[in-house]
């Protein structure tokens, strides 16, 4: 039987519609409105050429302040949770007892949502009585009990920690399966020839985890340059603009109605992750194979 | 000789099992924070440390879903939850089937195209626009085809390669005995993707229930609002009774933390689909 009868296209349309119309569209609007005034008290649009973009990218606003902190959020917490969740991954795959208890804890943060854990550790960093600073009294290191997250000079990176906190056991996770299906052989004739631990781990290990590596890198270079959640439950950008990423921006433009800067904002990181995506993406898909 | 290696590996051991108590012990104390302090009284929550509650207040979870209206909002988040499961997973399913089937240069051109939306970021601002134009600004069904529209990618990304790994032997000997191509589907294919498909609603679902960013632009009335999004709201007017919002922290994570134990196994194969090549 032909191929097109026995699998109907129609059967691509629901899902293709839906994401056509509710995400494709909005993106392809956005980078055409971007190039206009509008905003809510708009009655009609004009073309104001590239009036936006020198606006988002002038020193005059915040705005580039915002995108350098998403870039800064994005290559520190890529880098720290790609070296914790491998640390964790050797660590898990040992002779531990409970080995699956921990791996489940280790998760766990994963499955909550980011809103709920922004709550949470707007508790635990609390400069009076938050959990972290009475835990550091009490082993007198009273001079490491910072203000968290009102201290404009350290608030990003206690968001960045929180965001690694949170995140650091879905690499591991990833990574623990990529462990697992290194054939033991290496491991034997590694022994056989007297390597050590850091050897196998230097000359086994990594090299046979580097296209894991690499996958869980750009899930979390694409996860990073998207963050909203975390940050806004937080600190909302504050204190000032100290913690403000892209998203809390492009929302904060939204409330506002500067519906234009904030479609620039949104249109600018699309084209940016669109344009890297496409050649991962490529690779995924290439990498499944034809079963023809 | 012999004693000395014994003990290098006890001690080693040892190491190895106080760090992963370590560990494990830094994840799991923000979370036992929160449980221990939602049976607390608002004086002693107000404190937020570690001691176990003097009296257990079990009140606190009635007072919360009384104040928080957590009844409602529960079954907003429940309605939002399956039916972006059901819908996302029914039509991913019939895309990626018909796309892994049938490779045409238009079916590779379509599924790039789809599979591209895991890099694509949602536009808010214009999103607003086109949810206004098709009348779903502030509707329970807009919320559920936003969380259909942007999971498609992924799911369909997930259950595309599983597709290809069912010998296509099997649709033509279903046809040759008279089924139709949407009974081949129904009745022969969708038992058997049944494994990436229950990873697929396992995910779909947790992301659903965890998500309120798409109410948060796109419902304004509260009546309307998902757990997560109310829990968030309950915190800003009781911020002072830290035990009331640790219980509706808890109320909220459970379905997550039960749909997270009870579909571990399936979670994890979903993550490591495509990341490690098995």
């Amino acid at each position: 039987m032909n191929k097109n009868r026995m699998y109907p296209t129609w059967f691509v349309f629901g899902a293709l519609l839906l994401y056509g119309v509710l995400y494709v569209l909005p993106s392809l609007m956005g980078i055409g409105l971007s190039f206009t005034d509008w905003s809510i008290y708009s009655e009609e649009l004009h073309f104001v050429g590239l009036k936006n973009i020198q606006t988002v990218f002038s020193s005059d606003y915040n705005y580039t302040h915002a995108l350098l902190n998403t870039l800064k959020f994005t290559v520190v917490t890529t880098l720290v949770k790609n070296v914790l969740g491998l640390a964790l991954a050797v660590l898990m795959t040992k002779q531990v007892k409970l080995l699956n208890f921990h791996r489940a804890v280790l998760y766990l943060p994963c499955v909550l949502s980011a809103l709920i854990v922004g709550m949470i550790f707007k508790s635990v960093l609390n400069p009076r009585d938050g959990l972290l600073n009475r835990t550091l009294r009490a082993l007198g290191l009273d001079f490491m009990a910072l203000r968290w997250l009102t201290d404009s000079k350290i608030a990003f990176n206690s968001v960045m920690a929180v965001d690694i906190w949170k995140g650091m056991g879905y690499i591991m996770t990833i990574l623990i399966a990529g462990i697992m299906s290194i054939s033991p052989v290496y491991y034997e004739a590694a022994r056989i020839d007297g390597g050590n631990a850091w050897q196998c781990f230097r000359h086994i290990t990594l090299p046979m985890l580097t296209p894991t590596l690499t996958v869980t890198t750009v899930l979390n270079v694409l996860y990073g340059l998207k963050v909203f959640d975390t940050v806004y439950a937080l600190t909302n950008g504050g204190p000032g603009h100290a913690t403000e990423v892209l998203y809390t921006t492009v929302f904060r433009e939204f409330s506002l109605g500067r519906y234009a800067v904030g479609t620039t904002l949104s249109s600018v990181m699309a084209v940016l992750m669109v344009s890297a995506g496409y050649f991962m993406i490529r690779h995924m898909v290439r990498e499944e194979g034809d079963p023809a | 000789m012999k004693q000395g290696m014994r003990r290098t590996r006890l001690l080693k051991s040892i190491g190895v099992n106080a760090l992963a108590w370590l560990l494990s012990l830094l994840l799991l104390a923000p979370l036992l924070l929160i449980l221990i302090n939602s049976l607390k009284d608002s004086t002693a929550a107000s404190d937020m440390n570690l001691a176990l509650p003097v009296s257990p207040q079990w009140s606190n979870y009635a007072v919360v879903a009384e104040k928080g209206k957590l009844g409602v909002t529960f079954l907003n988040s429940l309605c939002y939850s399956v039916a972006s499961v059901l819908l996302c997973t029914l039509l991913s399913a019939m895309a990626s089937y018909v796309l892994s089937r049938n490779r045409r240069k238009l079916h590779r051109f379509l599924y790039l195209f789809i599979v591209l939306g895991i890099a694509m970021p949602v536009n808010f601002v214009t999103l607003m626009t086109v949810m206004q134009s098709v009348r779903l600004m502030n509707t329970r069904t807009g919320i559920i085809l936003l969380y259909t529209a942007t999971q498609t990618p992924f799911n369909v990304f997930l259950i595309h390669s599983f597709v290809s790994r069912i010998p296509e032997d099997i649709d033509e000997a279903a046809i040759i005995d008279g089924a139709s191509p949407a009974g081949l589907f129904v009745k022969i294919v969708l038992p058997l993707l049944k494994p990436v498909l229950v990873t697929v609603m396992v995910l779909t679902f947790l992301n659903t229930w965890n998500e309120f960013v798409m109410p948060l632009y796109f419902l304004d009335s509260s009546e309307k609002w998902p757990m997560t999004l109310a829990v968030y709201n309950f915190f800003g007017m009781y911020f002072k009774d830290w035990n009331l919002v640790c219980a509706d922290i808890v109320m909220t994570s459970a379905p997550v933390i039960l749909v997270y134990l009870l579909g571990q196994k399936y979670i994890v194969s979903g993550m490591t689909a495509g990341a490690v090549k098995g």
